[in-house]
């Protein structure tokens, strides 16, 4: 008797409720495992995971920090993903976001002194936008008009920018009163995106929640949205419709990149107020799991991007408090995905033996030998 | 051909698929030496009937005897083990790998070591065999269709078939092909092989046949040798009495034309010709329906006139302006709608509700949208109307599309593509795969749409159905038009001979005072 | 030129990319059988902190090597698991495969040296540099080419043999027919599943001994982020080579190179920014993607696996 994975009829909407739960705890029971393996107490460690990323005013406020980038990335991603289009680049696309801010941020107001400082950011978000648009227009018009893969596009056009910050900041934008350090002076304080006192966050948490609530309207209630979601489900169907998938493509990688590259601005001006080797660390990568996770919905998007920081920063936390490596955070995360990724499955498929085979595989084929009329 | 043990014989062989008897008690012998034409139209059970033989399907009953012994047939390899071969319509080669390599795969001809000497100096010889030219180490996608399919004989040859299927073999070939291909079948039968061939094609029937089984709905008509008919009678048995549905037909003022298509040529996805210069006219308020075997260029002839196909040469016009090759939202903003052959895979969003499916062309309308917004209470309000008016059956409208049965999913393609009576109406084979009752709404609603003076151009492989509701019939064969005919009281076995192949009419002047008429531009 | 100066900026650019070789034969296998595999960055850092740490406590580098390439082995099999199997979204599932070999590798790398503390900075037993006799003597080449490590030297034997197995054998012949076209593969009964499962695992092995290369000979040792990016550019390397197992050769070399000079001009103190000369290769991955995919759209000759990254069921049609 052979097992075999068949596809259901119909997805299985209990399953897909209880998956994300069950995926959460599969993953925690392996950490334990892990942690077990080197003698730490799992329990220990996950109260001091949840405590130092939410159990106080300041732990808080940094894990919101370390949100707002995956936030706005992830944001970016999903809106790519919904037409099929795998941007791996918003890591790339977070660069020259920050690259062209920290232009503004460090170039303008030497030519326009008095320029007040909304003035400043505003052109500086715009900026950093257009440049993080601009990076996803390359992959986007490769694809439409040269059918080029744009998983590859994308990933080599993320090195290109990680390399283009580091050539900047280590060059020609170098901090001449630096003393070695790597990165570009500091920004004057015009050009530093405002924080909630007392804490790091600033406000690149509005730009996130904008950005939601931006792309929650137009996916339910506008006619693009509504393109989005045809092209992304059946793109021979738009094409029969008489909607331009080409142009869709481009706009829809304008706004994807065009988050990152917020994000990138956000980071840029809001926390280290100087383009240094601190802002490509992966939340581009990091978003991607978090779109995935989060079913491409924008609002699920920011609860899992906040948990996800949440993870990252007790990871950290933990590092202090139980001198554990930040890793344990990296590997729970990658175990959720998996029990993630391995529990979809479940939604579509179901577990077959072979005495059902026949019956199985010849109403398959009698339903889509129906449909042919053959 | 001596009344020895048969190669094949099958008897009382019985298959179902929900919804159809495939295959009603059919009975079948082949013998050694013999081309056997199976001849039938669509959906006449022949494809299930050399699936069943060659392994892919199981009988529900019946039996199979190879060469005298009773087989089991439970996959292409018990089948290919008890030699018999098949060639599909579509091939299974490796492009980008040899001939040689193709044959060779799967076999364990050496363990390890991949050494085709012995495959390339066995396959040449067996190619000179029966006649065929083949370059063993040429690579798949230099070959032309003509020679991937000998590749594809070769193949089953290679592994000793002896009892050779070939489905529809010609669709895809050349007419020097096919000559070719008959002078290999020829040898082949001169060396004992049985030779069984699917097709539709009375020309080629009568040319290289021994015997012919005629199928119609699951059942054998009848088997005659072929220098004891002719193609008259054949096109009788194929296409049977016509059964009159008692439809409703009244007549309707004719108006102006609407659509005009004149010398279009196109080719399909494999860059072979499926359009050669095809030419009619259709008026407000006719039906003229498009009979003909799938695959004589149908489709393409529907994608060139809504927008999804280049046309190589020729030109649309609908009522007189140009459209041809203009984009699909062009076309659609000419109030031409398109019933697709394919219901989930173009015509809808599978994933989608169905009140977003409905709306698939409409969204952007004024009367739906305020700016870039969707007004989605008055969308509500005309879903709501649509499905009631249509009487698709769904919980609400908000299930996903895909849920819905094959009839509901045709009644929400027909409600989106009728609600705005459109000028030009293109319905390809609109009541496939449907049950009776479906199948008699969309009827009800084709002639409806008649009535209020749409010109309706019906892409059907139903002869009955095209007889019932058409004013005109033009038959399409290997891309071009063999005749069109007035549907009331028309000749049925001339319809058949035509779809065959194997009779050409002039275009009727009908046609041609409308493409005159039409000639001012608009 | 001076050609001291040749023979040991050649010397240097094999080193640099042996590690990336392995990887991309690796991933050319796998990707042959259809599959995409994203995670090979962490898996290279799998196979690096594991040779490295089992190597270390047990003073061989040969164990370092065996477990390497079994901890790759291993993160194949998972991937194949996922993909095959359970047919998630490969780019996806290869992504998550890095972060979390990543982040476990980083955790390992705190934990698995001596008493639980910390393999970095450590010193363990590496590959020295064999001089082969006679073709060591070879003017030029003898010592550029003939004074590495025994993993460089497999590394030879590699790239003739993984071309040879791909073009030349039956298995070969039936791994490149179901990365083809896994539907007429399957018809003429080939077993699909199994082949990508294999081939899947038989890449993370290959992984895992390049990731063997970087800690056992090439830097040697661990620190965070060893492989510098490696893993994502064989991706690009794979694309490169077209699937070649011969061209990957060249495309080693010229990323050993790149990696090279640039060493080298840092050292002498130069004008170009490295950091362009490290974009070169992503750049050039682009323009020949863009020159292939053209060119493919025209004939039928080369291009990748026509059914890389697809799932693959009998009874569906997808």
């Amino acid at each position: 008797m052979r097992i075999r994975i068949e596809k259901r009829l119909s997805p299985s909407r209990l399953v897909s409720w209880l998956m994300p739960l069950v995926s959460l705890l599969l993953a925690l029971a392996l950490g334990a495992v892990l942690l077990q393996a080197v003698h730490v107490d799992p329990l220990r460690t996950y109260r001091a995971m949840f405590m130092g990323a939410f159990g106080s005013r300041y732990n808080l406020s940094e894990t919101l920090v370390k949100a707002i980038p995956l936030m706005l990335c992830a944001l970016g991603v999903s809106v790519a993903f919904r037409m099929r289009f795998w941007n791996i680049g918003a890591e790339g696309q977070l660069a020259m976001g920050g690259i062209a801010a920290a232009g503004v941020a460090l170039f303008l107001p030497r030519q326009a002194p008095a320029m007040s400082g909304w003035m400043l950011l505003s052109l500086s978000a715009l900026a950093g936008f257009a440049a993080g648009a601009a990076w996803g227009l390359i992959p986007a018009v490769l694809k439409a008009y040269l059918r080029v893969n744009e998983i590859i596009t994308t990933l080599m056009l993320n090195y290109i920018a990680i390399l283009l910050v580091e050539y900047l900041f280590y060059g020609p934008w170098k901090d001449p009163k630096g003393y070695g350090f790597p990165g570009t002076a500091e920004f004057t304080p015009a050009a530093w995106l405002p924080r909630l006192p007392g804490t790091r966050v600033h406000l690149g948490l509005l730009f996130s929640v904008l950005a939601a609530l931006f792309i929650w309207t137009v996916l339910t209630h506008t006619k693009w949205g509504y393109e989005i979601r045809v092209i992304g489900e059946n793109p021979r169907a738009a094409a029969y419709a008489g909607m331009n998938l080409a142009r869709n493509m481009i706009l829809i990688m304008l706004l994807s990149g065009g988050l990152a590259g917020l994000a990138g601005m956000a980071e840029v001006t809001g926390i280290a107020h100087r383009l240094t080797k601190g802002l490509t660390v992966g939340y581009g990568f990091t978003a991607i799991i978090v779109a995935w996770l989060a079913l491409l919905d924008p609002w699920i998007i920011l609860l899992v991007a906040f948990l996800l920081a949440g993870l990252l920063v007790g990871g950290d936390q933990i590092q202090i408090t139980m001198g554990l490596p930040a890793s344990v955070a990296l590997i729970l995360q990658g175990a959720v995905l998996f029990f993630m990724l391995g529990g979809q499955v479940f939604k579509q498929y179901h577990i077959a033996s072979s005495w059902r085979r026949d019956k199985v595989v010849e109403r398959h084929e009698a339903h889509s030998n129906q449909e042919a009329g053959r | 051909m001596t009344a020895n043990t048969p190669a094949v014989r099958m008897t009382g062989i019985i298959k179902r698929f929900p919804g159809v008897l495939a295959n009603d008690q059919v009975d079948l012998t082949v013998y050694p030496g013999e081309i056997h034409a199976l001849l039938g139209e669509n959906g006449a059970g022949k494809s299930t009937l050399m699936s069943i033989l060659f392994g892919i399907y199981r009988p529900d009953e019946g039996e199979i005897e190879v060469h005298g012994r009773r087989v089991r047939l439970n996959s292409p390899r018990d089948a290919i083990q008890h030699g018999i071969g098949m060639v599909h319509q579509h091939f299974m080669l490796i492009d980008v790998q040899t001939v040689a390599e193709n044959v060779t795969l799967g076999l364990n001809e050496s363990r390890f070591l991949l050494n085709l000497a012995q495959t390339k100096r066995r396959i040449v010889e067996l190619a000179q065999r029966y006649g065929m030219q083949v370059d063993p180490d040429a690579r798949i996608w230099q070959l032309s269709v003509g020679e991937q399919q000998r590749v594809e004989i070769l193949k089953m040859l290679y592994r000793g078939a002896d009892v050779l299927i070939l489905d529809e073999p010609t669709a895809v070939l050349t007419p020097q092909e096919s000559r070719d291909l008959f002078i290999t079948l020829r040898r082949m039968a001169a060396e004992g092989h049985a030779v069984i061939f699917i097709t539709h094609k009375l020309d080629e029937v009568m040319a290289i046949s021994d015997r012919i089984t005629v199928l119609r709905s699951g059942r054998v008509v009848s088997t005659v040798r072929t220098c004891d008919t002719n193609k008259e009678e054949l096109a009788r048995m194929m296409v049977g009495r016509p059964i009159l549905f008692h439809v409703d037909k009244p007549p309707v003022q004719q108006g102006e034309v609407v659509l005009t298509v004149q010398g279009l040529q196109a080719a399909n996805d494999k860059r072979l010709p499926a359009l050669q210069g095809v030419s009619f006219a259709i008026r407000q308020g006719e039906i003229l329906g498009i009979a003909g075997v799938a695959g004589n260029g149908q489709r393409e002839l529907a994608e060139v006139i809504t927008g999804l196909r280049h046309a190589s040469r020729g030109c649309v016009r609908i009522r007189g302006r140009e459209v041809t090759n203009a984009t699909p939202w062009r076309i659609i903003k000419q109030r031409v709608s398109h019933i697709p052959e394919d219901r989930l895979g173009v015509g809808l969003v599978p994933n989608l509700p169905v009140s977003d499916n409905i709306i698939l062309k409409d969204y952007h309308e004024p009367k739906f949208s305020r700016g870039p917004f969707l007004d989605r209470p008055s969308i509500r309000r005309f879903v709501d109307q649509l499905i009631r008016l249509f009487e698709i059956a769904t919980p609400n409208p908000e299930t996903p599309v895909k849920l819905l049965s094959g009839g509901n999913l045709q009644r929400t393609i027909l409600a989106r593509e009728t609600a705005s009576v459109p000028d030009l109406l293109v319905a390809v084979h609109p009541t496939r795969g449907l049950d009776v009752g479906a199948t008699e709404s969309v009827h009800k609603l084709l002639l409806e749409q008649r009535s209020k003076r749409a010109a309706i151009l019906l892409i059907s492989e139903d002869l009955h159905e095209l007889l019932a509701l058409s004013d005109r019939i033009a038959v399409l064969y290997e891309g071009e038009i063999m005749g069109v005919l007035p549907a009331q009281n028309a000749d049925v076995e001339k319809l058949g001979l035509m779809m065959a192949g194997a009779l050409r009419e002039a275009v009727p002047s009908g046609c041609q005072e409308g493409i005159a008429r039409d000639a001012h531009p608009n | 030129m001076n050609p001291e100066l040749i023979v040991s900026l050649l010397a240097v650019t094999i080193r640099a990319g042996t590690s990336l070789l392995y990887t991309t034969i690796g991933e050319i296998y796998t990707e042959r059988s259809g599959v995409i595999n994203l995670g090979l960055e962490g898996m290279l850092l799998m196979g690096a902190v594991t040779a490295f740490a089992a190597a270390f406590h047990s003073k061989s580098v040969w164990i370092g090597v065996a477990v390497a390439i079994a901890v790759g082995g291993l993160l194949g099999l998972l991937h194949a698991f996922l993909t095959v199997t359970l047919r998630s979204n490969q780019t996806v599932t290869g992504l998550a495969l890095t972060i979390f070999a990543s982040g476990l590798a980083s955790f390992l790398g705190q934990r698995l040296g001596p008493q639980g503390q910390p393999l970095v900075g450590q010193i363990g037993p590496r590959f020295e540099r064999l001089a082969l006799p006679v073709l060591s003597g070879l003017p030029l080449m003898g010592r550029a080419l003939f004074q590495q490590d025994v993993l460089v030297y497999a590394s030879y034997l590699l790239v003739p043999a993984a071309w040879f197995f791909l073009y030349k054998t039956r298995p070969g012949l039936y791994l490149r027919a179901v990365g083809e076209n896994p539907r007429t593969a399957d018809a003429m009964g080939l077993p699909v599943t199994r082949t990508r499962y294999l081939y899947t695992i038989l890449g993370g092995m290959l992984v895992g001994l390049g990731g063997a290369h970087l800690s056992l000979a090439y830097t040697p040792g661990w620190t965070e982020n060893l492989s510098g990016g490696r893993g994502w550019i064989a991706v690009a390397m794979v694309i490169f080579a077209t699937w070649d197992p011969v061209r990957a050769w060249l495309g080693a070399i010229l990323f050993g190179g790149i990696n090279a000079v640039q060493l080298r001009m840092q050292a002498a103190g130069t004008n170009i920014p490295s950091a362009f000369l490290h974009m070169l290769p992503f750049v050039f991955t682009i323009v020949i993607l863009v020159v292939i995919t053209w060119w493919e759209a025209f004939s039928k000759r080369v291009g990748s696996p026509a059914a890389l990254g697809t799932a693959y069921s009998r009874e569906e049609k997808d």
